[in-house]
């Protein structure tokens, strides 16, 4: 569970996001929409503080990252991410960019690690991938490696930061397949999307952010054909 | 003009033996040089100002004076502060490792901040801590693209080394200079001296090529 109160951020004298408050429940999927420059990003970067909060409250499950005592490595543990520029270490294999971090942060043995690791390229249908570098990968292959990285650590939560939108058109689907497979396990998502289709077809809910502030939190069917605010209806005519 | 290589001929062997004395110093220094710029680099991009301001005014200070001065400073003016006897080939060794440490902090400083910073990020979101993320992701990035300033280095610290021959370290550049007096052929056993230099750093440029291309095998 990620409770958000009161979440603030300013870069220098520019306030990006202005007092942010939901709750994300287990197992609850999350779509985060709005124009660009609206805080989307911000506001997932700040879950697990990536971005330090200018004020307000963040509580992952029962730890509140805010509090300089807690220990945010080990909340980021918990926390899986994937980032829009996929972010693969480029000097190690496929394989290596898995098991890397469960061997180093969580101890796991190299061979527990693996096996792990190839049972997720397998889900992620890339198995005959293992021992390519990254450079050798499509953008979308790249977002699938990218995915079963941070599903290596065994998070609780992953937040997606605009997974889709470096791609290629051809390789949103593949990518997209992916999240919602994952979607269907359960798994607490907080996904940063432009894809409308996607948000609609997959979230619980929809946050829809704009000029740092949370205009609407409802369910899919009811924003994308009802949306209340004015900002909302301005931006579904936009883009739908 | 007078010129006859075959006039030193014997004493060939005595100045080969001193590629051993240059290739032990520059070894030892260019390890001591690359230890204190991983350090000093870490220092200068690090969150603790006084370890910043130490490894800045560290570079400021081996940067701005002459490296001869460094090592008559230490070979002269040590023994002159502590009782201690610091051997010649101990006082370039230092000299040569503290200047070069110099140097090469500033070619890994950049060569860090060149990395990416969603290498960084992507190593904070999996938790790994800041050590492990330095020497396991972010330094082999970061030493894949200095490897042509680090060689640069490497060569200028070769042919440099022929200073130690003011402290009377009886390097290649000493020996010939030696073999010249004592032949009156100055001239012919300077020029192998040079060949001697000129070839050492042919064989370093190989080397960084290859090493290069070994690890470039990942792009």
């Amino acid at each position: 569970m990620i409770k958000i109160q009161d979440l603030r951020k300013s870069f220098k004298n520019i306030e990006v996001l202005k007092g942010i408050s939901t709750t994300i429940q287990k197992g609850e999927i999350i779509a985060i929409i709005g124009p660009s420059g609206s805080g989307k990003s911000t506001f997932l970067r700040c879950i697990n503080l990536l971005e330090t909060p200018s004020g307000g409250q963040i509580w992952v499950n029962e730890n509140e990252v805010t509090n300089p005592k807690v220990n945010i490595m080990k909340v980021r543990e918990q926390v899986g991410m994937v980032f829009q520029q996929f972010n693969l270490f480029p000097h190690k294999t496929v394989l290596e960019n898995i098991i890397y971090a469960p061997m180093m942060v969580k101890g796991i043995s190299k061979s527990e690690a693996e096996t792990k690791g190839r049972d997720l390229l397998k889900k992620v249908g890339l198995s005959e991938k293992e021992n390519e570098h990254p450079v050798r990968l499509s953008g979308g292959q790249k977002q699938r490696v990218a995915i079963a990285r941070a599903l290596a650590m065994s998070p609780e939560m992953m937040l997606f930061d605009e997974p889709t939108s470096a791609l290629d058109p051809e390789m949103v689907k593949e990518v997209l397949e992916v999240i919602k497979s994952l979607a269907l396990t359960g798994m607490t998502m907080a996904i940063v999307t432009h894809e409308m289709g996607f948000a609609r077809e997959v979230a619980d809910r929809v946050l829809f952010l704009d000029d740092g502030q949370l205009v609407e939190d409802a369910a899919p069917a009811e924003f994308f054909s009802s949306p209340k605010s004015k900002r909302a209806q301005d931006f579904l005519e936009k883009i739908l | 003009m007078n010129l006859d290589f075959t006039q030193i001929t014997s004493s060939i062997p005595y100045i080969l033996q001193g590629i051993g004395v240059t290739l032990k110093i520059v070894g030892v220094a260019a390890l001591i040089g690359f230890a204190i710029g991983i350090l000093l680099a870490l220092c200068k991009i690090g969150r603790f100002k006084g370890f910043k301001w130490f490894a800045d005014i560290y570079t400021s200070i081996f940067r701005g004076t002459p490296l001869i001065l460094q090592l008559l400073l230490i070979y002269y003016g040590t023994p002159q502060l502590f009782d201690i006897k610091v051997s010649a080939y101990t006082a370039a060794v230092l000299a040569f490792g503290f200047n070069s440490g110099a140097y090469i902090s500033e070619i890994i400083r950049a060569g860090i901040l060149a990395v990416d910073r969603g290498q960084l990020e992507a190593s904070m979101a999996l938790g790994i801590p800041y050590k492990k993320m330095m020497k396991d992701i972010v330094l082999p990035q970061a030493l894949k693209n200095i490897l042509p300033a680090l060689m640069n280095e490497f060569i200028t610290l070769t042919k440099e080394s022929a200073i130690v021959t003011v402290i009377g370290v009886t390097d290649i550049m000493r020996r010939s200079y030696i073999v010249g007096g004592n032949t009156y052929r100055y001239f012919e056993s300077l020029i192998f001296a040079g060949v001697i230099y000129y070839l050492m750093v042919i064989v370093l440029t190989l080397i960084g090529k290859a090493v290069e291309r070994r690890m470039r095998r990942s792009d």
